[in-house]
Formats: C-alpha cells, sequence, structure tokens
C-alpha cells in the first residue's frame, strides 16, 4: 500500500525500438497490458459534446435569469436572454446531432424513457425545452400573445433548471475515471459555469442600467463555479491529476483566471459599459474552457491504464485490510 | 488474491439479470468461462466469431508489443487473444494481500518455463455480460437488451451510435464502428444459442478454455478447477468475475486468471456506474434548485432598485 497501488511503479510503456535501451520484446508492466488503456476512450468530439454542454448550460440559466429579470420589471435584459436561449439550445442538440454516429436515427433517443440513462432524460427534456424556448424568444421579440409568451418563458424556466445540469449527471454516470470520481460537485460545478455565461452573456450585451441581475447572476453563478471545482480537486485528491496536467489542466487553469476576473469586472463594472462587456466576454470564455477542460480531462483519465487500475486496486487493499485489521 | 475464491461463502444470493428484465418464464442464464491456464493462445476463437458473425476484418497490423496484433476488443473484434511476456527475474511483482512482498509467480513453482523465469500467459478476452451492465443502463434508445438467456445485445436496428454505451463500459469492450456509426460488441452469438448450438469461439476452442454452458454449472466448474489448479502447485490461480457480489453482480462470462488482472489489460475491482446514479440525480436536482434560487435572487434586488 505504501507505493500507492501497482499503477504508480510502471515507467512509460515500453515499446520496442523507442530509445535503443529496451529490450527487443518489451517486458509487460505489471500494472497495465503494455500500456494499453482498459478503457475505451469517450467518442464524442470536444467541438460536438463539449460545445453541447456549454450551450445547455447557457441556454438554461438564460431562461432562468429571462423569467425572473420579466417577473420584477425590467425590459430589455429578458428579451435578450431569451433568444440567446434559443439560439444556444439550436446550436446545442445541432452538436448533439452532429455527434452520433448515425444522425438520422436521432429520433430513435426518443423511443423510451428511461431514467437510468441521463441521455434519455436529457432528450425528453431537450423536447420539451427546445420549442418552449424558441416560442418564448419569438413572442418575446414580436411582441404578440403577452399571455402565451409568459407560459413559454415559465416553461422554459422550470425545464431549463434540467438543461443546464443534466450534463453533469450525463458524463459523470461513466466508467470514466475523472468524470465518474466527480459526480459529487460536477452538477454543482455545472449549475456555476451556466449561471455565469448566462450572467455574462447578459453584461455583454445589455447596456449596464438593465443588465444588474445579469451581473449578480453571473456573480453567483462563477463563485458556485470556482468553489465547486476546488471542493472537487480537494476531494479527488492525487485522481485530480487528469484536470491539472496536459491540456485539460491549461483549459482547466485558463478557464479560472477568466472566471475569476470576469467575477472581479461584474462586482467593479457598475455602469461602465466597457468593464461590464470586457467582464461578460471573459465569463462566457471562462464557462467554454471550463466545459472543454473538464471534457478533456475525462478523455485523459480513459486513455492511461493507471487512472483506471491504481483508485480500484486501492479500493481493493482498503477492503483487504477491512478482512484482515491485523496487517 | 490467490486465495480470493477460498474466502467466498459457498452459495451467495444472485441476481438473475433476465428476471429482472421482465422474463416471468426463462431458460437458465447461458455464459463463459475461459479458463485461460490452458488457452494456447492459437486465435481460433477470434476468427470463428468474425467467420459466423460475418464481422468485418480489421486490417494486417503489426503492434511490435507481443505476439498480440489483435491489441484490444473493439467493434469489430469480439474475442480477443491476449498474449502477455513475462521475461527475467520477477521480484518486482505487486504486493501479496497479506502484505508480503511482491514476487510474480511462476519463477519457483514448476510452472513451464519456470527455469530461467519466463513465461507466456494467453487470455482470450470477450464482453463480460455483466449481471448489472452500465452499457445497457445508459443507452438511451433501447438499442441494449437483455435477452431472455441474461445476456447484453445490441439491435442493430435501433442504435443511433450515441456513444454512451462506449464510456460507460467498465472493460472498453463495447465500441462504435467507423463504417456504420452504430455500437457492436459479442452478443454471445445470439442466433446460435437460441437453436441450441454453442456459439462460434467455445465451439472453435481445441484445448477447452473457453467453455459455454449455464452459468450456475461454469461457476462450480470454474472453483473445482481453481481448486485442482492450486492443490498442483499453481497457486497464482484465480476466478476474476465469478463472485455475484463483486461490482458487476458476476460476470455471465468470467475468467480464470494467472496474474492480476490488469496484467490483461482487465480492471482489477469494475464497479457498475449506475450504482452511484441516484445520488447523481439527487446532486444534480440539488444544483437545479440552487440555480433557480440564485435566478430568483439576482432578480428580486432588481426590483427594489427600480422602485
Amino acid at each position: 500500500m505504501s507505493d500507492g497501488g501497482p499503477a504508480r511503479r510502471g515507467g512509460g510503456p515500453g515499446r520496442a525500438g523507442r530509445g535503443g535501451e529496451e529490450p527487443v520484446v518489451p517486458r509487460a508492466r505489471p500494472d497495465s497490458y503494455y500500456g494499453r488503456p482498459v478503457l475505451k476512450e469517450p467518442v464524442w468530439e470536444a467541438e460536438n459534446v463539449a460545445s453541447y454542454l456549454f450551450f445547455g448550460g447557457l441556454a438554461g440559466a438564460s431562461s432562468l435569469l429571462a423569467a425572473f429579470a420579466q417577473l420584477t420589471g425590467n425590459r430589455e435584459l429578458p428579451t435578450v436572454s431569451k433568444v440567446a436561449a434559443a439560439g444556444a439550445i439550436g446550436l446545442s442538440v445541432a452538436a448533439l446531432v452532429r455527434d452520433l454516429g448515425r444522425p438520422a436515427r436521432f429520433l430513435n433517443m426518443l423511443r423510451v424513457f428511461k431514467v437510468t440513462s441521463p441521455m434519455s432524460v436529457g432528450s425528453w427534456l431537450l423536447s420539451g425545452y427546445g420549442p418552449a424556448a424558441g416560442a418564448a424568444a419569438a413572442l418575446a421579440v414580436t411582441g404578440k400573445l403577452p399571455r402565451a409568451g409568459a407560459a413559454a418563458t415559465a416553461a422554459a424556466a422550470a425545464l431549463g433548471c434540467g438543461v443546464s445540469t443534466y450534463t453533469a449527471a450525463l458524463i459523470c454516470d461513466t466508467a470514466v475515471p475523472a468524470w465518474h470520481d466527480g459526480h459529487r460537485e460536477m452538477p454543482f460545478l455545472f449549475a456555476g459555469s451556466a449561471a455565469s455565461a448566462a450572467g455574462g452573456l447578459g453584461l455583454l450585451a445589455v447596456r449596464p442600467e438593465h443588465s444588474r441581475e445579469a451581473a449578480r447572476f453571473a456573480v453567483l453563478g462563477a463563485a458556485a463555479e470556482l468553489t465547486a471545482k476546488s471542493l472537487m480537486m480537494r476531494r479527488l485528491g492525487a485522481a485530480s491529476e487528469p484536470y491539472q496536467t496536459g491540456r485539460a489542466g491549461k483549459l482547466m487553469e485558463t478557464g479560472e483566471v477568466l472566471a475569476a476576473t470576469g467575477l472581479a469586472g461584474a462586482v467593479l463594472s457598475g455602469r461602465n459599459r466597457v468593464i461590464a462587456g470586457l467582464a461578460g466576454a471573459a465569463l462566457l470564455a471562462g464557462s467554454v474552457l471550463t466545459r472543454f477542460g473538464v471534457f478533456e480531462a475525462g478523455r485523459a483519465s480513459a486513455r492511461d491504464p493507471k487512472y483506471t487500475v491504481a483508485p480500484q486496486r486501492e479500493r481493493l487493499a482498503h477492503a483487504a485490510a477491512a478482512v484482515r485489521p491485523d496487517t | 488474491m490467490t486465495d480470493l475464491p477460498d474466502l467466498l461463502p459457498a452459495s451467495l444470493p444472485v441476481i438473475d439479470p433476465a428476471e429482472r428484465a421482465g422474463y416471468a418464464d426463462h431458460p437458465p442464464r447461458l455464459g463463459f468461462f475461459t479458463d485461460t491456464s490452458v488457452c494456447i493462445g492459437c486465435k481460433a476463437c477470434e476468427v470463428a466469431c468474425k467467420e459466423w458473425n460475418a464481422v468485418p476484418d480489421d486490417g494486417l497490423l503489426l503492434t511490435g508489443m507481443s505476439y498480440d496484433n489483435t491489441e484490444q476488443l473493439s467493434a469489430t473484434t469480439w474475442r480477443h487473444v491476449a498474449f502477455i511476456e513475462q521475461i527475467g527475474s520477477r521480484g518486482d511483482g505487486p504486493p501479496g494481500p497479506d502484505g508480503s512482498p511482491g514476487r510474480l509467480p511462476g519463477a519457483a513453482d514448476g510452472w513451464p518455463g519456470a527455469a530461467d523465469g519466463t513465461r507466456w500467459l494467453m487470455a482470450s478476452d470477450v464482453c463480460k455480460h455483466c449481471s448489472e451492465s452500465a452499457c445497457l443502463d445508459v443507452c438511451p434508445t433501447g438499442a441494449l437488451m437483455r435477452t431472455e438467456f441474461g445476456t447484453v445485445v445490441v439491435q442493430e436496428d435501433i442504435c443511433n451510435g450515441c456513444g454512451n454505451c462506449v464510456s460507460a463500459c467498465p472493460f472498453g469492450v463495447i465500441a462504435r464502428a467507423e463504417t456504420d456509426g452504430g455500437a457492436h460488441k459479442c452478443t454471445l452469438c445470439y442466433d446460435r444459442i437460441g437453436d441450441g448450438l454453442t456459439p462460434a469461439c467455445a465451439k472453435a476452442c481445441p484445448t477447452e478454455s473457453i467453455q459455454f454452458g449455464p452459468v450456475d454449472e461454469l461457476r462450480d466448474r470454474a472453483r473445482e478447477r481453481v481448486g485442482e489448479l492450486h492443490e498442483s502447485g499453481v497457486t497464482q490461480a484465480r476466478l476474476y468475475l465469478d463472485n455475484p457480489q463483486d461490482g458487476i453482480g458476476g460476470g455471465g462470462a468470467f475468467f480464470l486468471l494467472l496474474d492480476e488482472p490488469e496484467v490483461y489489460g482487465l480492471p482489477p475491482d469494475p464497479v457498475v456506474t449506475t450504482r452511484d446514479l441516484p445520488r447523481m440525480w439527487r446532486h444534480t436536482a440539488a444544483a437545479a434548485a440552487g440555480l433557480a434560487v440564485a435566478a430568483f435572487a439576482a432578480c428580486l434586488h432588481g426590483a427594489r432598485e427600480r422602485s
């Protein structure tokens, strides 16, 4: 146990012909099958599925912001947020369909309803949310049928809560170590990231005197995102490595800096249009990078067998120690 | 881990996956017991599987890592023969379950090739047909289904290639094909076993390393076999995924291995991800509620600002 499991011991995969010092037939590492991954790397493309995570979050949280801002008498922010929600959910669904191996069979998602499948739950949520968000935006822009508009706005807000968070369950309900092991904090991280993006968009697109709601929403969101992320890293301990190294590490770190900068900007912007706009852009960019970072961390953790084997070895060692307390 | 089978009580509560899937009256659960101690690495199972199931070839590529040029299970490889060459002194093996110093088995136990500390391990890997299947749980279309035999199959005409099952499988078995965009894996020869035939791989296996039959019988046979091996001094023999109380509820396909599972590219203690899904949904619901509260709080102040 002192060495933290067998996966820490080995070096690289040790393939023949590299570096000239390896034997002709390389020795099998005791901790993996010739360095080959145990898991299959997710087949999802970052440009599709990480975008889908971002746009879904932006859409759902924008619908919520629009509904409450409208309720409390804001006259500019709701329309902008509703249009953003409708556009974002369109892009989100398009990205999802584009990523399917057989896009023509997209509607098979609605063949069954399964709570054991976050993707199934999400498909049903999206098929209710999409039309509601679209109607809310169209009626807000045209100013027609105010009652129907209010109903669509309320429906989009209610379903938007689920749309912006279910994707956390979707990626965590996998065997991918970095995703699954982060399942306690991921929904809060995603909710925070969604609020940060929706608030950021409001700050960017609406005059400061009408975007204070957006600024406060963004501040709460960015704070939640940064807190959830740091709690997750602390709980994961050594298993947080995929989030802190390589491409994923760079994305996560930059996302964090942008979120923190945007948060500060949103607090300080006041009536300054330029600072508010820059803060909004930073928050949006931070949310994008965080989603791509989480996505890349998952892929990296599936690629390297040590992230699969070492925690399982530790679990077995704990179980064995519990059976034989004398060791 | 070598004495794990001895730790198990004689009878354990067993999940009946077919019954749980709603088959009131169903035939006995069928599966594979792959005894790697008699595998000779001939790859007849790989070929028979491809022939019977008309699975496309993977091209002729040399990996350079061992005599295994198949590398892994995939959408077009439903049986994969792993080949491991262990050379030289093995003082750096994993520590024993009792904390004893590490020594890879084989060096002084009379195993063929033990004189110079070299041995070859061969093992035919396959879909485990888990009692609790993550791939089936997360499939949003219902394309993955449980058969009356307790096995898991993909209905190819329904799968829309979403790829969720690929990320959910703790063994990296199921994969998406480049050719048709759908997910594919071992069917345990669903089209043969329904007619009382043996799956192609088991039929072709010349050493009965791959044994097919009712899972209950195979489990008994496997325990008997591991006992025999221990008696004859092969103490490193251990069963893998035979325990109905493990993280996947036991495999419909399970194995007798001669080293740690990870040496064969298998996870040492897989747990089906959906066991944690209730907590994921609870946390998601809490996060969604928190988001609504945050939006409300952010706007509440706005009304006061304007009033």
